[in-house]
């Protein structure tokens, strides 16, 4: 492997440890989803507020990262897909922006919607957010309808290279099954983990005995979506890439074979659903237990990660075109020059250490539990 | 049927970056300025042990939290733009203006998520060394995402440390550090920045006046003012200085815009600089023989000066720039606007021919149309041009934008040298008229800043990037009804938001620095 090679591997890495991690830090939308249903009195909404509310800041900016990195080492995809899936994109981001001013904004005076609005706005984020992130990942998988010609840029009529090959831009997503089944696997995901959070976050007789029992429905109904999904991408017919001539091609049961053919993604994988499953589980059946979240959040950021990877790396379209196959996009045809993924692969240095104070902000924030009595009493709270 | 990009496109598109664009920038100057503000009180507290010092810091930080929630909002938009809205140009430089963007997000923006967290809610939980701390590194966080955007803004007014693939067809980074620090970049942060710094300043000024206006608050009302304006004028001093290097990069590598500034038409040597003027509404182009001004009072050879160092230097103007002719800098007289469309077109031109040599494998052609594209590429974007009038911005809006932004900032000087006078000499408390002046301020910090932003933006069109792509050949190919009702949806919610923060903030005003509440 040639180092141009390497870093492109080395960047669809970091744009997939990125996905992982921005689908672990979706709990904050799971919590928003659940502000009604689990938060039955005004103290127990803004103990749920809280909770997510002192995290959505780092969920929102592992979303706008995605977004810078994916630009910088993969910018054709940025152009291809934001430029043509318009709509869901758009949609996405209204969800995010309502969010951002709903947590400062629901308890404050002279807030013109009033609390209620925010709250609903909270909830349409928590909802809406994650089923769209979902759906739109999905098109990773099931392919979208673009066709890319860069030939196009000497056409001085219209030089756009890249243009969607619907009117929907992007809305059809949504009407592809497996899509949904992403977006709905997501969507229930993040709930879970945003128990598991209020679970080590909150300290309540009443709220977190109800988080446990309600983490039952959750997750079977986050497996029953994420286990079709997987299931049926490992029968499905997968975007394969001829490393020698480019040349994108179906291949059946490809996504499978991309596993077989890369055992440590597997194991990692199979480490990620197993954490996963470890966090729900041992948080349903000991009652005193709260570290569910940290195996459980481990574990979907290697999930994700792996699955992400099966969708571009070992010569795989990451972002498949079912209106022009040759137009799919891969890691290869897609990325930076070797300069910029080298530049930005110094760049990338410094992430453990953001990452190392992230974790000592987070913990020093989380070693006093949220509780009713600070809810009441202190003026540092949403 | 040959496919073509509907007008009105281009000018939604438009509409809708400088809406978003506009409303971010009424929120993130603000958190530049009050951010080191109130972590300039929090240090005072932290040496001092004071508790007025806290409850000082904690009440501006409070407003710093409703202005921030809102910035973070519009930014997110503002980003995803560049590909939503502006997909061809994301593909043709995104090889180089993604990198600033990520780096921002990387080192920059989880500094602040993460430190603005503690900022809020840590008082109670976390040491006052951490919590300070904290405070300083969510605004350095916030002045260093700051940089990073504006580098890549600075990139598109003068790109440099770039070399155009043709098999990759784009602009690729050859020289990261000469994109980093380019002379634009670095003056364009540092002005923008110590803009965001005055605007800090007047707001805090302004309503620590209101509650001397209202009588409540005395203490802290003075001991805000005497903070505000000391940084104020620190930060007005300075920006004089980045003011003049802007002038100056902007004369060297962007003379349009210089010349849309100043209402030139007409070049020449010795030129002055237009202090007080009005512009004729009959000059209806380039080339009439109406007077560009109904009044003009100039300052001799000052613009000359200022562009070029020397009080008898050639400045081109509207005229000489479309037409050409005039001497350059080189020695070398300049090509006229057609002749660059030419050469725009032969580059496109060549380009093409270069793919289909490529492509039949004819290596010899290639070569040559390669030499022609590489010869030709300097003037690449102005192939998309259709009409040379096109390469003029809207002169009035930029004229004028740059003389308020121009007035207010040397008020804004004289504003906090009265405030830091006569608070020192204890009398500001009592004056009245000066606290309504004060007070009605703060509207004036917001124009003056988005009249900076006007003047650099309106006044760099039509080029996405200067002189390589025009925002024309630069935008997505969507209908023109999706963006239409994509900037209808953010005006309405933009809109609803800017009055809720302003209600929650006005709010917060009255209520004023409440007692801290200590678990």
């Amino acid at each position: 492997m040639d180092t141009y090679n390497l870093l492109q591997h080395y960047w669809w890495f970091l744009i997939s440890l990125l996905g992982g991690l921005l689908v672990f830090l979706l709990f904050v939308q799971g919590g928003q989803s659940l502000l009604f249903t689990l938060g039955k009195t005004e103290i127990q909404q803004k103990m749920m507020l809280n909770s997510t509310g002192r995290k959505w800041e780092f969920t929102f900016t592992t979303l706008v990262t995605f977004g810078g990195a994916f630009f910088a080492s993969f910018p054709l995809f940025y152009s291809t897909s934001f430029g043509g899936a318009y709509w869901v994109w758009i949609l996405i981001l209204l969800c995010f922006v309502i969010q951002a001013v709903s947590y400062e904004y629901q308890a404050k005076k002279g807030n013109l919607l009033g609390k209620k609005t925010y709250r609903i706005f909270l909830w349409i984020n928590g909802v809406l957010g994650s089923i769209l992130l979902g759906t739109a990942v999905g098109t990773f998988f099931s392919g979208a309808e673009f066709i890319v010609n860069k030939g196009q840029i000497t056409e001085l009529a219209m030089p756009v290279i890249s243009v969607w090959a619907n009117p929907w831009h992007g809305l059809e997503a949504v009407l592809v099954v497996w899509n949904v089944i992403l977006g709905l696997a997501v969507f229930f995901l993040a709930r879970v983990l945003a128990l598991l959070y209020f679970i080590n976050n909150i300290e309540d007789a009443d709220l977190i005995p109800r988080c446990r029992k309600r983490l039952i429905p959750e997750a079977a109904l986050f497996l029953l979506f994420f286990l079709t999904f997987f299931v049926h991408l490992l029968l499905a017919d997968g975007f394969a890439v001829n490393p020698d001539t480019g040349e994108v091609f179906m291949q059946p049961y490809k996504y499978f074979s991309n596993l077989m053919q890369m055992p440590v993604v597997l194991i990692v994988l199979l480490i990620g659903v197993c954490g996963v499953l470890f966090g729900i589980a041992k948080s349903i059946l000991s009652s005193g237990w709260k570290a569910g979240i940290w195996f459980a959040g481990t574990g979907t950021v290697l999930t994700v990660m792996s699955l992400l990877l099966c969708a571009g790396w070992n010569n795989t379209a990451y972002y498949p075109s079912v209106a022009d196959l040759q137009s799919s996009l891969t890691i290869g045809n897609s990325c930076s020059s070797l300069f910029t993924l080298k530049t930005m692969s110094y760049v990338s240095v410094f992430i453990p250490f953001v990452l190392a104070y992230i974790f000592y902000a987070w913990r020093s924030l989380d070693l006093r539990k949220i509780d009713s009595k600070e809810m009441e009493k202190s003026d540092q709270v949403y | 049927m040959i496919e073509t990009i509907d007008t009105s496109l281009i000018d939604w598109s438009r509409a809708q970056f400088a809406l978003t664009a506009m409303y971010h920038w009424l929120f993130v100057p603000l958190t530049l300025g009050l951010g080191v503000i109130q972590a300039v009180m929090e240090t005072i507290y932290y040496k001092t042990g004071n508790e007025f010092w806290k409850r000082t810091a904690r009440f501006w930080m409070k407003l710093f939290g409703i202005n921030f929630a809102i910035g973070v909002a519009t930014g997110l938009i503002l980003e995803f733009e560049f590909g939503t809205n502006w997909s061809n140009y994301s593909w043709f430089v995104g090889d180089i203006f993604g990198a600033p963007l990520a780096i921002e997000g990387i080192l920059a923006f989880f500094m602040e998520a993460t430190f603005i967290a503690v900022m809020f809610f840590g008082w109670n939980k976390v040491s006052k060394g951490f919590h300070l701390a904290s405070t300083w590194l969510t605004i350095i966080g916030a002045t260093l995402s700051a940089y990073w955007i504006l580098v890549a803004n600075a990139w598109m007014q003068y790109p440099a440390g770039m070399a155009f693939n043709p098999d990759t067809v784009r602009n690729e980074m050859v020289d990261f550090w000469a994109v980093a620090l380019s002379p634009v970049a670095i003056n364009k942060f540092f002005h923008t920045v110590l803009s965001g710094w005055v605007l800090g300043s007047v707001f805090v000024l302004g309503v620590s006046s209101w509650y001397l206006l209202k009588k409540r608050e005395v203490e802290f009302s003075l001991a805000s003012i005497k903070t505000g304006a000391i940084f104020g004028l620190i930060a007005s001093a300075l920006i004089v200085w980045t003011g003049d290097g802007s002038a100056y990069q902007v004369a060297q590598k962007q003379p349009m815009k210089l010349a849309a500034m100043e209402g030139l038409y007409e070049g020449g040597n010795g030129i002055g600089l237009s202090g007080i003027g009005l512009l004729n509404p009959g000059k209806a182009t380039y080339n009439d023989q109406a007077d560009p001004f109904l009044f003009n009072i100039q300052i001799p050879g000052m613009l000359s000066f200022l562009a070029e160092r020397d009080m008898n230097a050639y400045v081109p103007g509207i005229r000489n720039l479309i037409e050409g002719g005039y001497p350059t800098s080189g020695g070398t007289a300049a090509l006229s606007a057609n002749e660059k469309i030419a050469r725009g077109k032969k580059a496109i031109k060549a380009l093409s021919d270069y793919k289909t040599a490529v492509k039949a494998k004819d290596t010899e052609a290639a070569k040559l149309h390669r030499a022609a594209l590489d010869e030709n590429f300097d003037y690449f974007g102005y192939g998309y041009i259709r009409d040379v009038s096109e390469l003029i911005p809207n002169v009035a809006l930029t004229f004028y934008s740059f003389r308020v932004m121009v007035i207010l900032g040397a008020y804004f000087i004289l504003l906090f040298i009265l405030a830091l006078w006569f608070e020192h000499k204890d009398k500001i408390k009592d004056m009245r008229r000066l606290q309504r002046v004060c007070l009605w301020s703060i509207p004036l910090g917001y124009i003056a800043g988005q009249a900076g932003w006007i003047v650099a933006e309106v006044g760099r069109q039509p080029w996405a990037i200067q002189d390589i792509l025009p925002a024309g050949a630069a935008i997505s190919k969507l209908d023109t009804s999706s963006v239409q009702i994509t900037f209808f949806l953010f005006l309405i919610l933009f809109t609803l938001l800017l009055i809720a923060e302003i209600g929650i903030m006005l709010k917060a005003i009255k209520k004023g620095p409440e007692e801290i509440t200590e678990n």
